[in-house]
């Protein structure tokens, strides 16, 4: 379901080509408006379609298995800190939902560089940097211990 | 200087009648134009289409006054004060090339057509706007063109790059800056003064004959655009966008601007 872009409400601000993960967005040679240069290299993540300040994104499914006639918009607050969406089915029917942008608050979450460097020994280890403190699992991360393996069949 | 007709200065090396010709000539190339970018890509039957498709859509019917009304608000907040600009920057460059191009226009056909030649004494206060629309032009032209270009950093490119997107503001920067030295080096009376008027020509040319292959037109469609975002809005369609969220209400922030990496 790749994303398209409705010309007339784009301004060519660059939100969607800052915020696109797989850097298709990019802003026309003609008209100076966004557009994706790669629709099926898109994997539909939506973050231009929040990012834009137009609401000039869309996203529409490959015909072969998306009904003609829906719709999926989606709005984000950011004041508010809210993401909102509307589905409209094609029969008539529609689904609104609105979720949070983040449950904790500003500042509550530690950025990488603010934890402490990871030892030497800790690059010998299975378990990623903080883990398995940063996933607050008690007693470390469950896994499979070697006598707990098959060894061949029996 | 900012006091001199510059087009009545010039009604020796150029006749009135042939100023006032061009001007005419460069107004049909930009209705003609116009009309046909209109009809080649088909623009103004996108939107009546979906015109029709909004309006019979929406919950909500939307009357004749509300009409005027929505058209009122467009013509005050999107057309004249740009409203439509997300980021302040690009808002006060657009309302500053906009403002002088007007100016700028303005002035200079009220002094080809009513103050053509120095017998007719040109009142100081038309120049003095022309100049002033040239450098509002300039000062949010240059800002746009070699600061707020979107595909410059994001692309890799040069800052210099030139593309076809850019025929529109390069043809009116360069029909105003050369406009502005002609008028400059005419005041000093400097011989280079006639190459500058060619090259002002040329460019102007440019700028009103390539109305089907730049972006000239925006200043058509968008408005219209505009209204209909608005009526799309009054009649409950919203562009199939989800209403404004009443919950929940928690952890926002401040929009960032774009960084183009």
């Amino acid at each position: 379901m790749p994303t398209f872009v409705y010309m007339t409400r784009c301004d060519g601000c660059g939100h969607c080509v800052d915020i696109c993960p797989s850097d298709i967005m990019h802003i026309d040679k003609t008209y100076r408006r966004a557009y994706n240069i790669e629709p099926n290299m898109c994997w539909e993540c939506y973050s231009c379609v929040k990012a834009c300040p137009q609401n000039a994104i869309d996203v529409r499914g490959y015909a072969d298995f998306a009904p003609l006639g829906h719709s999926v918009r989606v709005l984000r607050e950011e004041a508010k800190g809210t993401v909102s969406w509307r589905l409209k089915f094609r029969d008539g029917r529609e689904k609104n939902f609105v979720s949070p942008v983040r449950t904790t608050p500003w500042g509550s979450i530690k950025g990488p560089a603010e934890y402490d460097a990871p030892r030497p020994e800790d690059f010998a280890k299975q378990e990623l940097a903080h883990e398995p403190e940063a996933l607050k699992i008690s007693g470390g991360l469950p896994a499979l211990r070697p006598e707990q393996l098959k060894r061949g069949v029996a | 200087m900012f006091t001199n007709n510059p087009f009545a200065a010039s009604a020796d090396f150029w006749s009135p009648l042939v100023m006032q010709l061009y001007v005419v000539l460069m107004i049909v190339l930009v209705a003609a134009g116009t009309l046909f970018d209109i009809v080649h890509k088909g623009s103004a039957k996108y939107f009546f289409d979906h015109w029709r498709k909004s309006k019979s859509k929406g919950p909500q019917q939307v009357g004749g006054g509300e009409l005027v009304s929505l058209a009122v608000k467009t013509g005050l907040v999107d057309v004249l004060a740009s409203g439509e600009f997300c980021n302040a920057r690009r808002r006060l460059a657009h309302l500053l090339t906009m403002y002088g191009f007007l100016i700028y226009v303005i002035t200079t056909a009220v002094m080809v057509f009513g103050y053509p030649t120095p017998a007719a004494p040109t009142p100081a206060l038309l120049p003095l706007l022309w100049w002033m629309g040239g450098l509002m032009i300039c000062l949010g032209g240059y800002w746009f063109w070699f600061f707020i270009r979107v595909d410059v950093a994001a692309e890799g490119n040069s800052a210099l790059r030139i593309m076809p997107a850019d025929l529109f503001i390069l043809s009116l920067l360069g029909s105003v800056t050369l406009g502005l030295i002609w008028a400059y080096l005419q005041t000093r009376a400097s011989s280079g003064a006639n190459v500058f008027f060619g090259l002002y020509i040329i460019a102007t040319t440019v700028l009103f004959a390539s109305v089907p292959w730049s972006k000239f037109a925006h200043m058509f469609f968008k408005p219209a655009a505009a209204f209909e975002k608005r009526v799309s809005y009054a009649n409950g369609t919203r562009s199939n966008l989800p209403g404004p969220a009443d919950k929940p209400e928690q952890f926002g922030s401040a929009r960032e601007h774009a960084r183009h990496y």
